[in-house]
């Protein structure tokens, strides 16, 4: 058995969203995809989910003050 | 009145727009007591006033308050570097140059250290030698000496025969079997290792024989040194591992002196799954972005707490979103956060001032005055708290083309704010009631060649019936970390 980085304690659920709840995320904070926190296209988690560059990844933190908080981040080309 | 049911109280309560442990309490203390339907409404009703009144203030200064509030219990650390922390014999940097350490986002920290745990997959806890690695002494022992690098005078007594110039390895057998080594195994490294060199091997004495090439003293000194790097067992890092029980079970928990996460992961026995390191662009390389956020929190918190200062977990939440915001490690300082402010004042403010002015001169750089830095440099209201509140009327009267002029020409100018934006600002989303209105736009927002008159603004508070919001977080390009934040 492989070990997979999402097992780890400290790695967040990520999940890749598409179409309707992009619009639906953007439309509820008022922003353009790309003022979305980003993160890199080489980030390990981002290979393991398979997500693309462009795509939006819904990130399910277990928080210490609200139990559990949605992040978002755009993946990005490394270089900036 | 009926009591309410627990899925009653479910059903009514879980898509209110509120944090997961809110709710959770609330459907607990609910299903306690025992409501009816009423209670429960006027519950809910209390609780969303309660929560609105302990979020943060729209346009404030949540940024200032974060640095604030971690800086006046900095100024009480100590600025003495070394400490054994909890575990005996490890050496960990603490209290303010470790604290630094983390916000300066150094690639490495100058003391290094791994919490290794280890696999329970059996869950046994007896000593028989069923129990899995982490309940077994003998067998958690093993993985140590599988981590930790055995260099050859941890096992052997090495002597320089000038004489003959040669070195002589004697080595103990008991150090060697008790770190689970073979002796033909690590004279073979020997001769892989060192190709230059004669190596006499003999296996009944336990005794390696080394001759340098050239019959030289210096080259005899050099072979010495190189003998002594060479790692024969474990990886080249981790200088030392100590064996410890947890402070709360009985489970076997390794500390390492040195970290690399990396060569970890093919270790048999270890759990890789609670595995860390205090090394937070290691983490970033490793487990990615959101677990080096989780790294920079819980290694600050953990250093001021430490030090028993409570800083709320907030403050250093907002810290290290900000210093992950890219998708990568950014240090709070000039080569990160500070250093990429979109305004050459803002930059120029901090450090090195004077590369920053001469540099934006000489490209002809324009300062957009958003931020709040460069607006206290030039003298103007900042954009922070009522500063920020900015309206555009809009008027149902047709009859008045002036008002409806002014109106227009505002949202082209904010269309091209927004693009200018600053990134690490952190100003907060504007709300405004209808007690706000005084602040409707004033004269310096008419176009340049239109006078603005007494009859014009009296029209304004006579034609003014409607009042519309601009959406504000479009308009400034605010990253929505802040928002996220409030949230949580």
């Amino acid at each position: 058995m492989t070990f997979k980085l999402l097992d780890h304690e400290s790695v967040p659920h990520h999940e890749i969203i598409e179409g309707e709840e992009v619009a639906v995320l953007l439309e509820k904070y008022a922003i353009d995809k790309e003022q979305l926190p980003k993160i890199r296209f080489d980030d390990p988690i981002v290979l393991e989910i398979g997500a693309k560059i462009g795509d939006v990844v819904k990130i399910s933190r277990k928080s210490q003050t609200a139990d559990e908080s949605f992040y978002y981040r755009l993946v990005i080309d490394a270089v900036v | 009145m009926a009591k309410m049911k627990d899925a009653e109280i479910q059903a009514m309560i879980q898509d209110l727009p509120l944090p997961k442990n809110i709710l959770k309490t609330m459907q607990a203390d609910a299903v306690s007591v025992g409501v009816t339907e009423k209670e429960m409404q006027e519950i809910i009703d209390r609780v969303m006033v309660g929560y609105k009144l302990s979020q943060i203030e729209a346009c404030d200064a949540a940024g200032v308050v974060a640095a604030q509030s971690i800086g006046e219990p900095g100024t009480q650390m100590t600025m003495r570097t070394f400490h054994y922390a909890g575990v005996a014999e490890i050496n960990v940097t603490l209290g303010l140059p470790r604290l630094i350490e983390i916000v300066d986002a150094r690639k490495i920290p100058s003391t290094p250290t791994m919490t290794i745990y280890l696999k329970n997959d059996s869950g046994l806890v007896d000593e028989d030698g069923k129990a899995d690695y982490a309940f077994d002494r003998d067998k958690a022992q093993s993985v140590a000496w599988d981590i930790e690098a055995t260099k050859i005078d941890h096992i052997a007594s090495v002597t320089t025969d000038l004489a003959q110039m040669k070195i002589v390895i004697n080595v103990n057998e008991k150090a060697m079997n008790k770190r689970h080594m073979v002796f033909m195994e690590i004279a073979e490294k020997f001769k892989e290792k060192i190709p230059d060199a004669m190596v006499e091997v003999s296996e009944e004495n336990f005794q390696i024989d080394l001759t340098p090439k050239d019959q030289r003293y210096r080259d005899l000194l050099q072979l010495t040194k190189k003998i002594n790097d060479i790692t024969l067992k474990g990886i080249e890092d981790i200088k030392r591992v100590v064996l410890r029980k947890g402070s709360d079970t009985e489970e076997y928990v390794l500390y390492t002196e040195g970290s690399a996460l990396k060569d970890i992961i093919s270790i048999p026995g270890v759990d890789m799954t609670r595995t860390t390191t205090n090394n937070v662009s290691e983490i970033f390389s490793v487990f990615g972005i959101e677990a080096a956020r989780n790294s920079i929190i819980t290694e600050a918190t953990n250093t001021l707490r430490e030090q028993g200062l409570n800083v709320d977990i907030r403050h250093i939440m907002l810290v290290a979103d900000l210093m992950t915001s890219d998708g990568e490690v950014k240090q709070i300082g000039r080569h990160g956060i500070s250093g990429e402010k979109a305004s050459v004042f803002a930059r120029a403010a901090f450090e090195v001032t004077v590369n920053h002015l001469l540099d934006a001169g000489m490209r002809g750089n324009v300062d957009e005055l958003q931020g709040v830095t460069e607006n206290v440099i030039v003298g103007q209201p900042i954009k922070m708290g009522t500063g920020d509140i900015r309206l555009i009327a809009r008027t149902i009267d047709s009859d008045n083309p002036n008002l409806v002029k002014s109106v227009e020409k505002k949202t082209v100018r904010t269309r091209s704010q927004k693009n200018a934006a600053d990134k690490a600002e952190l100003a907060g989303s504007v709300q405004v009631s209808k007690d706000d209105l005084i602040s409707v736009e004033t004269a310096d927002e008419v176009d340049d060649d239109e006078e603005w008159d007494d009859n014009v603004s009296m029209d304004i508070e006579e034609t003014v019936t409607e009042v519309v919001e601009e959406e504000p977080k479009k308009r400034r390009g605010r990253p929505p970390k802040a928002k996220a934040e409030d949230e949580e």
